[in-house]
């Protein structure tokens, strides 16, 4: 089973170049991104580099693009940025387009996701036990040898 | 009567390493990142489009249940690559080769068919290994 396979699938120039689009759009989504150009660097055709990203990531470029911005702007609210920080961190030009997909996508307004991660991060701050399962903080010596029961009373 | 999995161990060496292998270059999500005292964290990750498993990325270090004896086999064990931690799938194996290739993970087996369908396998930071195949292996044709 440890062998390095032979197999060397044909088309395997053109993946490159759409994992290569790929990882730009990972590596500049806080940027504003032309989604065209990227096809155009990729040497397709717009049709055709959306049609391959599509058949390789599940999601045409411009999808995979807003919903990239989106997970990170959770991550971005999750550790208490401002709403508006996050909106321009992320690559968005406008606070209400932010927030209205951020609300289509996640269920959530962007407010209402960061205060929920606040309040469970305090709830975890003032105990821990509550969030980390007994066998593992046994494990570990949390029950003998921490002050996280007091903390939690 | 048992219903799902929800979470499940990877053991990982240096668990640092494995958040940054995990989240920053396998892209999952973190769940849970709670410190519990200098170098340890109960820390969960999830596959980005998978929210009801986490995965617990688990130190090999002293512990309770774990003695140095234990750690220094453990250790020994996942760095020769002897556990197999599961299936990864996505939607092309190929495309998502040459991602994590480019990312740096290293494979042990490049993508080929096989009579299954289409696999490679990879190793994680510590040296676990994972075998990544397309969701297709797994519709309801193919019996699973």
């Amino acid at each position: 089973m440890h062998m390095i396979a032979t197999a060397y699938h044909p088309k395997v120039y053109l993946y490159r170049r759409v994992v290569q689009a790929k990882l730009f759009i990972d590596s500049n989504y806080s940027e504003k991104i032309d989604l065209d150009g990227i096809a155009g660097e990729a040497y397709f055709s717009k049709f055709h580099f959306i049609r391959l990203f599509k058949s390789i990531y599940g999601k045409t470029p411009h999808h995979y693009l807003k919903h990239l911005r989106i997970a990170q702007a959770k991550v971005l609210l999750a550790q208490n940025l401002s709403i508006t920080e996050t909106c321009f961190a992320v690559g968005f030009e406008s606070l209400s387009s932010f927030s209205t997909l951020f609300t289509t996508i996640v269920g959530q307004s962007p407010s209402a996701y960061s205060k929920r991660h606040q309040q469970t991060k305090q709830r975890i701050s003032k105990n821990p036990h509550a969030y980390v399962p007994g066998c593992y903080a046994y494990q570990h010596g949390w029950f003998e040898n921490s002050n996280f029961e007091e903390v939690g009373d | 009567m048992i219903t799902k999995m929800t979470v499940t161990n990877i053991h990982v060496i240096d668990q640092d390493s494995a958040y940054d292998f995990y989240v920053n270059k396998l892209g999952f999500r973190v769940v849970d990142d709670i410190p519990m005292g200098p170098g340890t964290w109960w820390l969960t990750v999830s596959p980005p489009d998978q929210h009801d498993l986490q995965l617990v990325l688990f130190p090999v270090t002293v512990s309770k249940m774990f003695p140095q004896k234990v750690v220094d086999t453990l250790t020994d064990l996942i760095k020769q690559g002897v556990f197999g931690c599961g299936v990864l799938t996505c939607h092309d194996v190929f495309a998502t080769y040459e991602e994590l290739k480019a990312k740096g993970v290293e494979f042990i087996k490049a993508p080929a068919k096989e009579f299954y369908g289409t696999e490679a396998l990879f190793k994680d930071d510590s040296g676990n290994y994972f075998s990544l195949q397309p969701i297709s292996n797994f519709d309801d044709e193919n019996g699973i």
